[in-house]
């Protein structure tokens, strides 16, 4: 922080430490042209901008579509949409940590390592193609679960409950998760499941067959944090005992393995590990009393 | 016999909000989106929500004065009936957003708590944290994700909308999708095809928008003959971040919250600004607007940081304009309940902290007023008649635009947490009037009509598909050609607008369109193929950039966001009572004038020879007369004495309806 600047950082080609940064810089991409074809890494050369962020050094890279051998290829596949971390469309793995794009500053990564940056797909869901990936699976942990607030319609009933203070303050956060897939990416009990499509199967057969796959193994975190966010909720907690059979059966919380990697690598903070020891606790009560016949 | 269908192109705050009104109705329902709809641009809304709620009722407001704010901040260019029913819903819809679980912020005693946002003396805005369009768009979701368990919404996410299905007789039937990840175009029957496909901020290359907000799906919409309203008008935000890839919206709850706007007094005073003593600051907006301050409606606030940067020379720095938004003066811990979300956007992308250091804003462009031509049906009150399929349909029977795709509800200039508002209004509102369309329509079930048809459509999008990888190499880049015409959008249709620049920037748009007719693709094969999705998207922007160039072009006059500093109205000069009297008058005679002339809706269509034309149509004001808007204006007191006089001064049908019908009397003019 330089008192030069009013306070901001300075816009010059200086990092805090004081080492100069390169006008232009290398970026090496793990891509993919399809599904069921072998990755290969490709480089790129990019001259540094102020204000640079992932997205605008792939924004670039498509307006070149030519490598640093001066091969002309198709531009690099990403998925994006906001820009400032609330849609959480940008997950990939730059520099070895898995996060979102937008946020990686460029002249921040480049002060860690002035050589290159590195960009890979998310690993523990299939690659669509380059940096894309398909994360269905993470949305159907939220159908499974039923992670909303089963309200009787939406006619006038008027407001909702009363919330203290307090209750508001603890939601706030786990209501920011904007699934993007971070906490499942970090996670050892989290496996990559990749269907292919059979011969003559349906759009419909195939998505049961995937779901079936899905509804098996594990839900991770996020969801888990959902079903504590909606069972907390006084209207919601008047199913909470629904969600908790549904994450004690296969793939729920008994699979957590402790990690705490997923609360480490979540972009928005949110208290995970809590939410877990929240959610043990209290399947542990619902399978108790459930035994005892209540 | 087939069932019917409802297509739901794009799954933000209005579309989500239509598709379980329309589930709850038992309508089947498809969704249509470029992005799975959680992630869809309604989570970047920050500030607020607004609506008349227990406290601001007891302290004189009312939904009359919610709907005078709110046609007053658009400078009257709204039909007033859908406006007004706006306002009459908003204290239910928030109560809906509770009871479905958004984690509004609390009071002490457990009620929801409100800030106070621009263009109103009233708290009337619930809020979220600094993230209330993410957390409203995730109640919906959920909602939406619980119909889909039950079979009754089918979503088609990573799609993109092509264009509308037409029959013989001009009836929409469906519409033509891409899917994004296998490039296969399919035609879905669809009885009733809504688009709420969001704003169109892209065709100025950086804005505060999402990467999907590209107007694409409106465009194509306006292609196949649906008017387009009010495009020339477009929101240019006060408070943004400014970035390579986009510039990040600083929402103007941070001014709600008591944030300051200033710069030195001193051009490029070098000090730290937390050195720079009160005296030597200069709180622009509070001295020239004593009565709003901080909170002017946005096109003010925007056009008074814009000269002071650009005229005055006190752009804080000297290579990059901006001004200092100021928070260092509150409580962390109030900063981080209320504006936690925002905040930490700048910490990251700027890297320094907000609640010790002053931000560093510009404005940026941010919202659509206009959009597509959408009906409405008054009911005898003066609102709308619920359950009229007229309400939101567009001219093209069958087909509805709503959310900030359609031009209805903020006319010149949008209040601030009024979007989410809209967004969630007409989703919800049209629902009831869409299912009566579906019990009249003609023709049975779409699924039923002739293959023939939906075949026709799929082919003509196929080949034009074809056609764009076929391109030989080595013509125009697509990413290049956008951001030449960001640079020329946002150079001649912003904040300030000159009728040579303007006339300059048509003809720049019309040889860029031309130059896109020749891109050629890096990506010619068929497997997630963003490069020729952006490129179709790209040709897509220019009808509408033509339509807001060429609406900028013709309005001759100053209403809300678009400015003409040629046709500017200023202030009262001379220094003596019956002078400036005089003036008033004249004053008076010229708003009158102008009235007459121009307060009229701009509505485009497409001609055959793919250049806009331009008419006019009138504006249903019969609710609230228009009246000057005079905030900060020299002489305002004056003004409003003779307007006032004049307005007594007329027979009682025609005087202001306040008085006369027996309703609330409106506020006062508001004299900055």
């Amino acid at each position: 922080m330089q008192s030069t600047t009013n306070g901001h950082a300075s816009p010059a080609g200086h990092a805090a430490a004081g080492t100069p940064l390169p006008d232009e810089f290398d970026v090496r991409i793990l891509r993919q042209d399809a599904p069921d074809e072998a990755s290969y890494w490709e480089r790129h050369r990019v001259r540094r901008e102020p204000d640079m962020n992932v997205i605008s050094v792939l924004q670039r890279i498509a307006a070149q579509a030519k490598t640093v051998e001066g091969e002309r290829v198709a531009p690099v596949a990403w998925d994006c949409n906001c820009l400032e971390e609330v849609c959480g469309a940008c997950t990939m793995v730059v520099n070895g940590h898995v996060r979102q794009a937008c946020t990686a500053l460029v002249d921040r990564l480049l002060a860690d390592n002035p050589d290159e940056i590195e960009l890979r797909p998310m690993e523990k869901f299939p690659v669509v193609r380059d940096l894309v990936v398909n994360r269905r699976r993470l949305f159907r942990a939220l159908e499974k679960l039923k992670t909303w607030i089963p309200v009787d319609g939406y006619y006038d009933a008027g407001p909702g409950p009363r919330v203290s203070q307090e209750a508001q303050q603890e939601a706030y956060p786990l209501s920011e998760c904007m699934s993007c897939g971070c906490c499942l990416d970090a996670c050892p009990q989290y496996q990559k499941i990749e269907l292919a499509r059979r011969e003559g199967e349906t759009d419909a057969e195939f998505a049961h067959r995937e779901q079936e796959a899905f509804d098996t193994r594990f839900v991770g975190a996020h969801a888990i944090s959902q079903v504590m966010l909606f069972n907390r909720h006084p209207t919601g907690a008047l199913s909470a005992g629904e969600r908790l059979d549904l994450l004690m059966e296969a793939g729920g919380i008994q699979d957590c393995g402790n990690a705490q990697n997923c609360v480490a690598v979540c972009p928005k903070k949110i208290p995970l590990t809590t939410s877990i020891g929240r959610a043990g606790r209290a399947t542990v009560v619902r399978a108790i009393s459930k035994w005892f016949g209540r | 016999m087939a069932k019917q269908r409802v297509m739901v192109v794009g799954g933000g705050l209005a579309g989500l909000s239509a598709s379980m009104r329309l589930a709850e109705a038992g309508v089947d329902v498809d969704m249509m989106s470029l992005t799975p709809v959680k992630r869809s641009h309604s989570v970047c809304a920050q500030g607020g929500i607004n609506a008349v709620n227990p406290v601001t009722r007891q302290q004189g407001d009312s939904e009359w004065l919610h709907f005078d704010d709110t046609v007053y901040g658009g400078d009257f260019l709204q039909q007033q009936p859908p406006v007004k029913e706006m306002a009459d819903w908003g204290p239910r819809i928030i109560d809906l957003m509770d009871r479905l679980g958004v984690t509004f912020n609390r009071t002490p005693e457990g009620f929801r708590d409100q800030r106070r946002f621009g263009g109103t003396l009233f708290m009337r805005t619930a809020f979220a944290g600094a993230t209330t369009g993410q957390q409203l768009l995730y109640a919906l979701d959920e909602q939406v994700r619980r119909w889909e368990t039950e079979g009754r919404i089918k979503k088609y996410e990573f799609w993109d909308f092509l264009g509308p299905v037409l029959d013989a007789n001009g009836v929409c039937r469906g519409c033509v999708g891409q899917d994004l990840v296998t490039m296969e175009i399919r035609a879905f029957p669809a009885d009733v095809v809504v688009v709420a496909s969001g704003g169109c901020g892209l065709i100025y290359g950086r804005s505060t928008m999402s990467m999907v907000c590209t107007g694409s799906a409106a465009s194509r919409v306006f292609a196949a003959g649906a008017k387009y309203g009010n495009g020339e008008f477009i929101q240019v935000h006060p408070t943004a971040i400014p970035g390579a890839d986009k510039l990040r919206l600083m929402s103007e709850s941070a001014r709600g919250e008591g944030g300051r706007v200033w710069v030195p007094r001193k051009p490029q005073d070098p000090r730290d600004p937390r050195q720079i003593p009160e005296a030597q600051r200069y709180y622009f907006l509070e001295e020239r607007y004593p009565k709003y301050g901080n909170l002017v409606p946005r096109d003010i606030a925007t056009r008074e940081i814009f000269n002071v940067c650009t005229y005055e020379g006190l752009s804080v720095e000297k290579d990059r304009l901006c001004v200092y938004l100021d928070l260092t003066h509150l409580s962390r811990a109030v900063l981080d309940q209320k504006l936690g979300g925002i905040l930490e956007i700048y910490e990251k992308f700027q890297g320094v902290d907000p609640r010790d250091t002053p931000m560093k804003i510009f404005p940026a462009v941010h919202y659509s007023m206009g959009g597509l031509w959408v009906d409405y049906e008054r009911s005898a009150d003066g609102g709308l008649r619920i359950g009229s399929p007229r309400n939101q349909v567009t001219n093209i029977p069958g087909l509805y635009a709503m959310g900030e795709c359609d031009y209805q509800y903020h006319g010149a200039n949008r209040l601030g947490a009024n979007s989410l508002l809209s967004c969630i209004f007409s989703g919800l509102m049209a629902a009831p009037g869409i299912a009566a369309w579906l019990k009249s329509v003609p023709g049975g079930a779409a699924a039923d009509l002739p293959s023939s048809l939906f075949d026709g459509a799929r082919k003509h999008h196929q080949q034009e598909h074809d056609r764009l990888l076929r391109r030989s190499a080595g013509g125009e880049n697509p990413y290049l050609l956008h951001q030449e015409l960001g640079q020329v959008m946002t150079k001649a249709a912003t904040v300030v607008r000159h009728n040579d620049v303007l006339r300059e920037a048509y003809g720049a748009v019309c040889e860029l369109a031309e130059r896109a007719e020749r891109c050629s693709l890096s990506d010619t094969g068929n497997w997630t193929n963003q490069n020729v999705v952006f490129t179709k998207a790209l040709l897509d922007m220019f009808p509408l950039a033509k339509v807001i160039v060429k609406g900028a072009l013709q309005r001759d006059e100053c209403r809300g966001a678009h400015y003409k500093p040629e046709f500017a109205m200023p202030g009262l000069t001379a220094t003596d009572p019956a002078g400036r009297r005089r003036e008033a008058e004249t004053w008076c005679d010229r708003f009158q004038e102008n009235t007459h002339k121009w307060l009229r809706s701009t509505i485009a269509r497409l001609g055959s020879d793919g250049e806009p034309t331009i008419t006019y149509e009138e504006v249903d004001t019969s609710l609230i007369p228009p009246r000057p808007r005079l905030y900060g204006l020299v002489g305002a007191e004056v003004i409003e004495e003779v307007w006032k006089e004049r307005q007594l001064g007329k027979p009682a049908t025609d005087r202001d309806g306040n008085g006369a019908t027996g309703k609330p009397a409106a506020q006062p003019l508001a004299a900055g």
